[in-house]
């Protein structure tokens, strides 16, 4: 019997699991995926939004300017990337310029700091590549990005070495309430726990109404996007946005952590959860769109596209709380944008809700520092050499277009919580998230996951667990 | 800090061809950073034969054609450092690299040899809508895992694309007891050469979907389909013509984009058309003393022009570090125009030109009982008619010397239509 049970490995779950790894509980992760951050977690903006847009008195307005407070600090703490590059949110039409004021005034209630209406030429000043049809933009300097895979991962690995189980390509299909808490019926087997987290973004609902009469419902919300080369990352320092409609933040244009950029997300409700195909009707509107904001951007450069899905709640807020017709099962349901901003507070806020109920006591040996993988790019010569003293694998390059190294991609496969598939390895190293596309470093990653499993070569999927091989027998 | 006469970048017939040539042209100091572990760069997974009937008048596999110029390196103890990477190249010729044994480190050169080779251009580059499983390959990565680490990756198998490498997978996972259901190309013509459509899909009688594309990949975790639609003139798929393909396997062979990420850290200036660095007719880059050949340059269709070419480069870059003057005068520039996609060189220095002149291009669509035309005004200088060009075909004219005298400002390279 687990004292918690946190049902979804996304930026919530593991953000909750390490908050929960200060505590002396008995903590397990599961989920359905073979690897944390396998659902809308890893399909985003990955933007640390600064909270001016969320309505006062929210929990999401909370939650979000609270996680933007704590994001500096905790990518030291964890050591995952993060910059505070600033944001616009940009007005087309000198009539709609209200529109800016509101969200200033809805940022300065909501705490956050520093918004200020600019003009579109003090704007262009900033951003020399926007249009000129720019007539206004909202400032937000304390917006920010983040690497949403290395957050999660992070996030995942401090709470494991704090002693947190992980139960991976483990998938939930019923909870019995009992006596003493709850019976997780899982494909491999039955779980039992004191209280159940219920942080399973687009199949939150399913999850709550196992246990709960009262309504709850979450509309997959489709978004859509282009990645570009790191040619085209320097095009904007800061995080365009176009002015919020009710279906969300619009088509954005940002650099990422790395260089690339990132251009997206549609809004399209859909009945799906699976449905993360893109569609060319969707990769044409994000052209489209993305060009009013920003002058030559270089669609050519594309090196990929992908779908994420927004987890909606009917509620328009996030819908944490404890279920009042099931005690001891908390949901964590609705956490569409700001989702990822939110994910450290909601761990926080979570936490007190788990602590409220099962009163454990705080764990003295809890480690609040996590060393991520080495990154070798970032690294001074003096330091590059040291490394590949000590570890030649450190001196082969196996991804060319990011310069990841052998020694990296055994960190990423061999340490605790490690990759098991080439996805997982991508978002821990970059490997393979270049140019290319993991045309050239594929087959010598695969052999490297391949030894560290015992495996075939051709037996390494490329991602979860519901996929094949990578090939049949050879 | 290591200094050499000539850095050759790249280990594979490129590279190799032109450390020979500069060998033989008396330079002793050369080294051949190659990142992999053996000589002969792409030509390891080549398995099929086709290679050196330009060159060595035999048919050759590609091991077979690389092992040649490898074998050639060694008796001439060219130093070559495998395992080494090269991570920087500056302006004034210093040369980063790392490697397992050395580590990081910073070399200097008199003259380098640009030989990196090229790169397949990714699905996402396609912007082909759908989702993202596993399943989906370039097919040269699909190519070294059945010909290098001996992994077939599936059963049922559709290409898109009718590159060369595309069609050479096609012949080769149907060898390996694949279904290859069709082979599906953008473009009215086929970006393969002629033999490779005849003896790969011809003869296997895998159909060619010309003036199609896939508009749709299926399959959530792995890949289980896809559709193919058939474009109209602007490429654009036309609704109603979607045709199912259940697949486990999609590969790509849509273009090759050669791989100059270090010419750009260098300050080499690129050209738009080739994705590969402006050259003179001595395939010196607009930096002195920095020489490119091969498919970093621009894309070949057979490696024999790579090695003749990177022979040339590698004789100039020896003529080079051997203290010959800078060129004189100011340079012709070559206009590709009517037919031609573009031109290798992009400029001449007519003034110091001995011997003929290679000029090397692609044309823009196909065309019978044409003529290539070069011309300076209204003066000819080069005139071949064919039979048929096509842009699966590189063309390669070479102007004497003695036509070039006294010409100046721009000449032209154009089709001059018979019937299209």
């Amino acid at each position: 019997m687990y004292d918690v049970l946190i049902i979804g490995a996304g930026a919530s779950g593991c953000a909750i699991a390490r908050e929960l790894s200060r505590y002396e509980l008995s903590v397990c992760v599961v989920d359905r995926e073979s690897d944390v951050c396998e659902g809308t977690s890893k399909a985003n903006s990955a933007i640390v939004h600064a909270g001016f847009d969320c309505v006062p008195g929210t929990l999401k307005a909370k939650l979000n300017v609270r996680g933007s407070e704590m994001m500096p600090e905790l990518s030291k703490q964890l050591d995952f990337a993060f910059l505070n590059n600033g944001a616009l949110v940009l007005c087309f039409d000198e009539a709609q310029i209200g529109g800016l004021e509101e969200l200033a005034e809805r940022g300065r209630k909501n705490g956050v700091k520093g918004v200020k209406v600019i003009s579109g030429d003090e704007a262009r000043a900033m951003e020399p590549a926007l249009t000129d049809e720019v007539a206004a933009a909202l400032y937000a300097p304390t917006s920010g990005i983040v690497c949403p895979f290395e957050l999660t991962i992070a996030l995942a690995e401090n709470a494991f070495e704090n002693g947190a189980e992980f139960r991976l390509g483990c998938n939930v299909t019923d909870i019995r309430k009992t006596d003493s808490g709850f019976t997780v019926l899982t494909d491999k087997g039955e779980l039992e726990a004191k209280a159940v987290v219920n942080a399973a973004g687009v199949y939150a609902d399913k999850l709550h109404a196992m246990v709960s009469t009262q309504p709850l419902k979450i509309t997959p919300r489709r978004g859509e996007y282009m990645l570009l080369d790191k040619d085209a990352g320097g095009l904007v320092e800061h995080t365009i946005f176009q002015q919020p409609t009710k279906m969300g933040k619009g088509i954005l244009v940002s650099p990422t952590v790395h260089g690339n950029l990132l251009l997206g997300p549609t809004a399209e409700d859909i009945d799906d959860k699976e449905n993360t195909a893109t569609t060319r009707g969707g990769l044409s509107e994000v052209r489209a769109k993305a060009g009013l904001s920003v002058k030559g951007i270089p669609f050519g450069k594309a090196i990929t596209g992908f779908t994420g899905l927004r987890a909606v709640g009917d509620t328009h807020d996030f819908i944490i709380g404890e279920c009042p017709d099931a005690k001891g099962f908390v949901d964590v349901a609705g956490i569409e944008s700001p989702g990822l901003t939110s994910a450290p507070a909601i761990g926080e806020y979570v936490r007190d809700i788990v602590v409220g109920i099962l009163s454990p006591a705080e764990k003295s040996s809890f480690k609040s520092e996590r060393k991520g993988i080495t990154h070798m790019a970032a690294l001074s010569v003096e330091e590059k050499n040291e490394m590949i003293k000590k570890d030649p694998a450190y001196g082969t390059i196996v991804c060319r277009c990011e310069g990841i190294t052998e020694g990296e991609i055994r960190e990423a496969i061999y340490r605790p919580l490690g990759a098991t598939t080439l996805d997982g390895v991508k978002r821990r190293t970059r490997a393979g998230m270049g140019r290319c596309q993991a045309g050239f470093c594929s087959p010598k990653t695969m052999a490297l996951i391949a030894e560290k499993l015992g495996i075939g070569i051709g037996e390494v999927k490329k991602n979860g667990v519901y996929g094949s091989e990578v090939s049949v027998d050879a | 800090m290591r200094e050499f006469d000539l850095a050759v970048i790249g280990g594979g017939p490129a590279g190799m061809a032109a450390a020979i040539s500069a060998r033989e042209a008396g330079i002793e100091n050369i080294v051949i950073f190659e990142r992999d572990t053996r000589l002969g760069g792409i030509l390891n997974q080549c398995i099929h034969n086709g290679f050196g009937l330009h060159t060595f008048k035999e048919e050759l596999t590609g091991p077979e054609y690389a092992e040649r110029y490898a074998v050639r390196v060694e008796e001439l103890g060219i130093p070559y450092e495998l395992g080494t990477m090269v991570l920087d190249i500056s302006k004034d010729k210093t040369v980063t690299i790392i490697s397992p044994s050395r580590g990081v480190e910073t070399v200097k050169a008199k003259a380098i040899v640009l030989a990196m080779g090229c790169r397949e251009r990714p699905r996402g580059a396609l912007g082909i809508p759908g989702f993202r499983p596993q399943g989906v390959y370039t097919a040269g990565t699909a190519q070294k895992l059945v010909n290098c680490e001996g992994v077939i990756p599936g059963k049922e198998v559709v290409i898109l694309g009718s590159g060369d490498i595309g069609l050479i997978m096609a012949r080769r996972m149907t060898l390996e007891g694949a279904k290859v259901r069709a082979v599906v190309e953008l473009m009215p013509y086929s970006s393969g050469l002629k033999r490779n459509i005849v003896q790969c899909l011809d003869d296997y009688g895998i159909p060619l979907m010309l003036s199609h594309t896939v508009v749709d990949i299926k399959g959530k975790e792995k890949l289980e389909g896809v559709y193919v639609a058939a474009v109209d003139e602007k490429n654009n798929p036309v609704p109603g013509t979607e045709e199912y393909f259940p697949c486990d396997t999609l590969l790509l062979s849509c273009g090759l984009i050669p791989e100059n990420e270090l010419s750009r850290s260098a300050g080499v200036a690129l050209s738009p058309l080739t994705n590969g660095p402006y050259v003179d007719e001595s395939l010196e880059t607009d930096i002195e003393g920095v020489f490119a050949c091969g498919n970093v340059l621009h894309v070949h269709d057979l490696v024999d022009f790579v090695s003749e070419e990177a022979v040339r480069a590698g004789r100039n870059a020896a003529e080079y570090i051997k203290g010959k003057p800078a060129n004189p005068g100011e340079p012709v520039e070559v206009i590709p125009c009517n037919g031609v996609r573009y031109t290798v060189p992009s400029r001449l220095y007519t003034q110091s030109v001995t011997e003929g002149v290679h000029i090397r291009f692609r044309v823009t669509g196909v065309y019978k009982g044409a003529s290539i035309v070069v011309k300076c005004g209204d003066d000819e200088l080069f005139r071949r008619k064919g039979r048929i060009f096509v842009p699966s075909e590189m063309l390669d004219v070479v102007i004497k010397p003695e036509k070039l005298t006294g010409v100046t400002g721009r000449i032209t390279v154009e089709i001059e239509e018979g019937a299209k």
